[in-house]
Parts: structure tokens; C-alpha cells; sequence
């Protein structure tokens, strides 16, 4: 529809997130709606606590096409995983 | 028996009104709005029901919320008119919606001062969700008042067609003042002002008129209705009429 209004993408922090989650995304004629819009869609369970919008049109996305070289090279390097080290127990969040 | 009398009518207005926005589920004009006002008509609802529920303790028996929600005669809903007139457009019901949000939200700060612990706990319970409210609609006011010049004119008809209904909510008869009087509603005289302040406010960003001071319709709180309301209690109460005591 041309007289559509933009899309937005929203991200929700649940309560106990440390982090905004992509949970997706809803039209608005401007930020303040899509706050608003963002509330009444995606937080009616209290799914979280803290909401950001990001017009979508501002988002550059990696082309599918591209996926065999951007992404097969680094499968079979098993060493970039810091997988062979202890976590001493203070640490969290890991 | 006055308090149950005013507590049944405090129950009345959010209950018609949450009925009214109810008519927009599935037909709002895009599916963001449609969740929002869904959801506000879900809060008043929510009001209305720990209202009712009050009142039926009150009133003892075998008197059930339901029965006083969905089996009075037309006189007996003491809600205000402004909330049964009829949806129109997106403008009107939103600009009806900021009238009715604006009273809402300085009448329950009121309330929450109540002698009545009850009252006091659902006024302080709803003032976090009618404080979104006035938000989401004075929002749209702006929007569609300071929009087009399509969406200013149709603000300006249902401005028209709706502030003759406005006068009744800040207008207060004996039973508010009795009720002042033994303290289960606070300091009513500030309601007035505090209403015009806030909707002077808004209409202004909006740039919309203040109407003048005119004629105001009357009686909803006396159970006197317009035509509309028959036609929302015909929706409201069909169910229980036809299968009496139904339940879920």
C-alpha cells in the first residue's frame, strides 16, 4: 500500500534480559507511535521492561546470496570457539 | 445503601465505554491501533469489574457482579452519555475517549485519597493505566487536530458533536456530595478546573477551538439516556437474557 505507514522493527528487554531482543515488527506514522504501538503489541504479557524502535528502511541487512562466502568460511575453525577454558565461577553472564 | 448506589455508578461509565471501544476490535484502521484500543476497553473492563465486584459485596445477597452489570434496565445504568454515543470515526472515538480520560484521571487521584480503603486500592490500582490512556489519546487528538486539513475538519465535527456531552463530567449532584460529605471521595471541587486546564491544553496543541460555554446535555447520571444506549444494551445484555445465568 502506498499510503502505508513506515515499518518499524522492535526490540524488547524482558525483565530479567541484560539485552533488546529483536521480537519484530509493526507500522507507525512516527517514533513516538511506534513506542506506543511497540507497548500495546508486543508488551501486553509483560514481556519486558524496555522498548526500542529502529526504522526499518535505516536497517542494512547481508544479501542471502552472499551467505556461502560470508559465513561457510568460519565452520570448520573449531579453535575460534573459546570452548577449552574453565570459567571460574564469579564470572556470569558468560 | 447510598454508597452501593455510588459505587454501581462509578462502575457504569468505564463498563458502557470498554463496551463501546469493544465494537472497534477486528475493525480498527490498522492492526496496531486495533491491539491498542482493544486494550484499553480490556482495562476498562478490568475497572468496572472491581467495581461491580464492591458493589455486590455491598449490596450482600445473592447479588453477583454479573447480575448488576448485565441485568438492569436502561434507567438504572447511571453512566455517563458521552461514553454511549456511538463510535463514529477513528477522530471521534478517540476525541470522545481524551474527554472521558482526562475526568478519569483526575477523579481517581480524587478517589485514591478515599476514607473507603477499597476504593482507595482500585483507584490507585487503574490511575497507572487511564495515566496511558490520556496519553494514547491526547496523542491522537494532536495528530488529527494539527493533521490535514480532512482530519482537522472531521476533528472539528465530532468536537461539536461531542463537547455538549462533556458538561456532565465535571457537573456533581447530591450523591458525589454525600459521598464527599463522609469522605469516600476527596476534594471534588479541584476536578472541574483540573479538566478544563488539561483539555484547553491539548485542544490548543491540536489546534482545534475551545468551544464556548454553551447548553450541555444531562442525565446519564440520573439514568436519563439517548437513543443509544438501548442499542448497546440490546449487544451487552443479549446473552444473559437469552441464557440466563450462562457462564463460561
Amino acid at each position: 500500500m502506498k499510503n502505508n505507514w513506515p515499518l518499524w522493527e522492535v526490540f524488547i528487554r524482558s525483565r530479567q534480559g541484560l539485552n533488546h531482543k529483536h521480537v519484530g515488527s509493526l507500522h507507525a506514522a512516527d517514533a513516538d507511535m511506534a513506542i506506543e504501538n511497540a507497548r500495546d503489541v508486543y508488551t501486553r504479557r509483560s514481556e519486558g521492561v524496555s522498548i526500542w524502535v529502529v526504522p526499518s528502511e535505516q536497517i542494512t541487512a547481508s544479501n542471502p546470496d552472499q551467505k556461502d562466502e560470508l559465513f561457510d568460511p568460519a565452520e570448520d575453525k573449531v579453535y575460534r570457539h573459546p570452548t577449552f577454558y574453565d570459567l571460574p565461577d564469579g564470572i556470569t553472564h558468560m | 445503601m447510598k454508597k452501593f448506589e455510588y459505587v454501581l455508578r462509578l462502575a457504569d461509565s468505564p463498563l458502557i465505554l470498554g463496551q463501546r471501544l469493544c465494537e472497534w476490535c477486528g475493525h480498527g484502521p490498522i492492526l496496531e491501533q486495533d491491539i491498542a484500543l482493544s486494550n484499553i476497553a480490556l482495562d476498562l473492563l478490568g475497572l468496572s469489574r472491581n467495581l461491580f465486584q464492591y458493589a455486590a459485596e455491598l449490596k450482600g445477597g445473592n447479588v453477583t457482579e454479573d447480575d448488576l452489570a448485565f441485568t438492569r434496565q436502561e434507567r438504572e445504568y447511571q453512566n455517563f452519555l458521552i461514553c454511549e454515543q456511538e463510535n463514529g470515526h477513528w477522530g471521534k472515538t478517540l476525541l470522545r475517549q481524551f474527554f472521558f480520560d482526562v475526568y478519569q484521571y483526575y477523579f481517581l487521584h480524587a478517589l485514591k485519597n478515599s476514607s473507603d480503603e477499597r476504593l482507595a486500592a482500585i483507584a490507585l490500582k487503574s490511575i497507572k493505566e487511564v495515566t496511558y490512556h490520556m496519553r494514547y489519546s491526547s496523542e491522537w487528538v494532536i495528530r488529527l487536530g494539527d493533521g490535514t486539513t480532512e482530519s482537522h475538519g472531521k476533528m472539528l465535527d465530532a468536537l461539536e458533536a461531542l463537547w455538549p456531552f462533556t458538561g456532565e463530567l465535571t457537573q456533581f449532584d447530591e450523591l458525589d456530595l454525600e459521598m464527599e460529605k463522609i469522605g469516600v471521595i476527596k476534594n471534588l471541587a479541584q476536578i472541574p478546573s483540573q479538566w478544563t486546564n488539561k483539555v484547553i491544553e491539548i485542544l490548543g496543541m491540536a489546534t482545534l477551538p475551545i468551544p464556548e460555554k454553551g447548553w450541555m446535555q444531562k442525565g446519564g447520571k440520573s439514568g436519563v439516556h439517548t437513543e443509544a444506549m438501548g442499542f448497546i444494551l440490546a449487544e451487552m445484555q443479549y446473552m444473559q437474557r437469552a441464557y440466563p445465568g450462562a457462564k463460561w
